[in-house]
């Protein structure tokens, strides 16, 4: 069977996959193996912070079984949004684990690193020239906003991997990249239809958690001029046409129209096959170029300090009065703070309530009945991490002490389960750029440094 | 009658992007996805009540080839911004799991 076999190692770098499925794919024949390093989805704190959400000891087993798999059949290997926010801290965190597992493992390759950190000038200028918009609902990108932010990345598309492949990279670890690009790259570069190669890669970018049942394992496609197949590689999920469809839903606005760099990806024509037992034959996508390139950028800004509590009530006269009873605790604290200098509209206390709206807050619809025990996080958010572990405190035993009409649990309202009960869990960001630009080329945001390991 | 938890073989929700959340309603056969398209209930109206948006604030799509219903819209904060209460966007679909749709179950 002929076409162009790609293989996603694992849903996200470092969680996780069976060594035999991607032993499985190599011994069968592969052209690339590749893994999407990271997601905007664990929210704003790991691009602002420059950590990553998966662990060093996870990465560094994902990234040591591709990489070996790779070197060993001679295949390139690409990883994208790479340290799991794709930023300048993130790809340097993952260039180290690589050096590393090569060092350890007398590995030697053409190591290109995509960094996705755009000069802020640079971003300026293209606000300044009204070559920007906002990629959702959120206010037009400002320089003020730009120089406010913690860290910009680019989502990258193809085109700077297609650079980094045609440049010699036997490994590519990119910056912020779509998903989809960092499996597109290598068939466009080697002339591939565009639609097939883009839908390819959306399935591809979170590997067999596409298939039944849903599974951190690798997965392969084999991509021919008309169609490609999807199939996994352990004998337990199968890549049912439902299933397949249903990935195409995954994280977009539309299911039918994805937007990239250079196009969009058209899914309305497509069809799903069955073949044999638990593959999937996808043909019938398209790809509609767009007049003009451009580049998602995501950034994100300080947005305080964080410190925490959690506790429980199991008082039915407390749980029965509780948001009375918050209010009056919400202007204790305002009181207590001011006695210690704090301004109360310096900071924000947050009462989560468990068991009422903790999970869906003011879009809860069931308003009625009453549980029989509530979990509260009190929070607060405030100027330096000192200030919201000071008004936390206050707010802690205020929310233990404070009297309510009928109360009778006068040793206290809350249960806490930990001691220390107070988590300092330091800086929050926001995110604050998620804006459209129109550079003139790619190169004027992404930058490729390659290196001999 | 038949509740959406009862005949659908997904009803989910999820970040799209850290400004939206997006709701997926999906059918196990044809059939029932067809009867389901043709009761008129899954619309950006039902989206607009439940979330609490305006109609025209919902992009809604029926997907034809994956058997599914799909609903995007606005969600109340940014993704992990201060009051935000599910950084994924992941356990947003419960007031879906109640909807009655006029079929049989």
């Amino acid at each position: 069977m002929g076409g162009l076999r790609l293989l996603s190692a694992a849903s996200i770098v470092g969680y996780g996959f069976a060594e035999e499925s991607l032993e499985r794919a190599v011994a069968g024949g592969v052209d690339m193996i590749a893994a999407d390093g990271g997601s905007t989805d664990p929210g704003p704190y790991y691009l602002g912070s420059g950590t990553c959400f998966t662990s060093r000891a996870a990465c560094k087993r994902d990234l040591m079984l591709m990489l070996r798999a790779a070197r060993r059949v001679g295949v390139p290997m690409i990883v994208g949004t790479a340290g799991g926010a794709g930023g300048e801290p993130h790809l340097q965190w993952a260039r180290q684990i690589v050096e590393e597992i090569a060092r350890e493992h007398s590995l030697h390759f053409k190591l290109a690193l995509i960094h996705a950190e755009p000069d802020r000038e640079h971003v300026k200028s293209l606000v300044e020239r009204d070559r920007v918009a906002p990629a959702g609902p959120v206010p037009p990108l400002t320089a003020d906003a730009v120089d406010r932010a913690e860290r910009i990345v680019g989502m990258m598309g193809v085109e700077p991997l297609v650079a980094a492949l045609d440049q010699g990279a036997e490994v590519i670890l990119a910056g912020r990249a779509s998903d989809a690009a960092i499996f597109a790259a290598l068939p466009i570069k080697l002339g591939y239809d565009h639609g097939l190669a883009w839908h390819a890669g959306k399935i591809l970018e979170c590997a067999a958690s596409c298939a039944l049942p849903k599974a951190h394992d690798s997965l392969l496609v084999t991509l021919c001029d008309d169609h490609f197949v999807v199939e996994a590689l352990s004998p337990k999920l199968k890549c049912t046409p439902l299933a397949i469809a249903t990935h195409t839903l995954h994280e977009n606005e539309s299911p039918i129209l994805h937007r990239e760099s250079s196009g969009t990806l058209d899914t309305a024509a497509t069809r799903y096959e069955p073949v044999g037992d638990g593959a999937t034959r996808v043909s019938g996508s398209a790809f509609h170029p767009s007049k003009r390139y451009t580049v998602k950028l995501e950034g994100v800004e300080l947005a305080g300090y964080r410190t925490i509590a959690i506790a429980g009530s199991r008082d039915p006269m407390l749980i029965g009065r509780i948001d009375a009873y918050l209010d009056d605790v919400r202007a204790v604290v305002g009181e207590k703070a001011r006695r210690l200098g704090i301004n109360p509209e310096g900071y924000r206390l947050f009462y989560r309530v468990y068991g009422r709206d903790g999970v869906m807050g003011a879009r809860e619809p069931e308003r009625d009945g009453q549980p029989h025990e509530l979990g509260i996080v009190v929070e607060v958010v405030a100027p330096t991490q000192e200030e919201a572990n000071a008004v936390l405190a206050l707010a802690r035993t205020s929310t233990l002490h404070t009297d309510f009409p009928g109360r009778r649990c006068t040793e206290g309202n809350l249960a806490f389960p930990y001691s220390p009960s107070d988590m300092p869990l330091g800086p929050v960001y926001r995110f604050s750029v998620w804006h459209v630009v129109e550079p003139e080329h790619w190169s004027d945001l992404f930058r490729i440094e390659t290196v001999q390991v | 009658m038949a509740k959406l938890q009862d005949i659908a073989r997904i009803c989910r929700s999820k970040n799209a992007g850290p400004f939206l959340v997006t709701l997926d309603v999906v059918f196990e056969d044809r059939q029932r996805y067809e009867q389901v398209k043709r009761s008129g209930v899954l619309g950006p109206d039902l989206f607009a009540r439940l979330y609490g948006v305006r109609p025209e604030d919902v992009l809604f799509t029926a997907y034809d080839a994956g058997l599914a219903f799909k609903a995007t819209l606005p969600r109340l904060v940014g993704s992990g911004d201060l009051g935000d209460t599910d950084v994924y966007g992941c356990q947003q679909h419960a007031p879906l799991l109640a909807v009655d749709v006029p079929v049989e179950s």
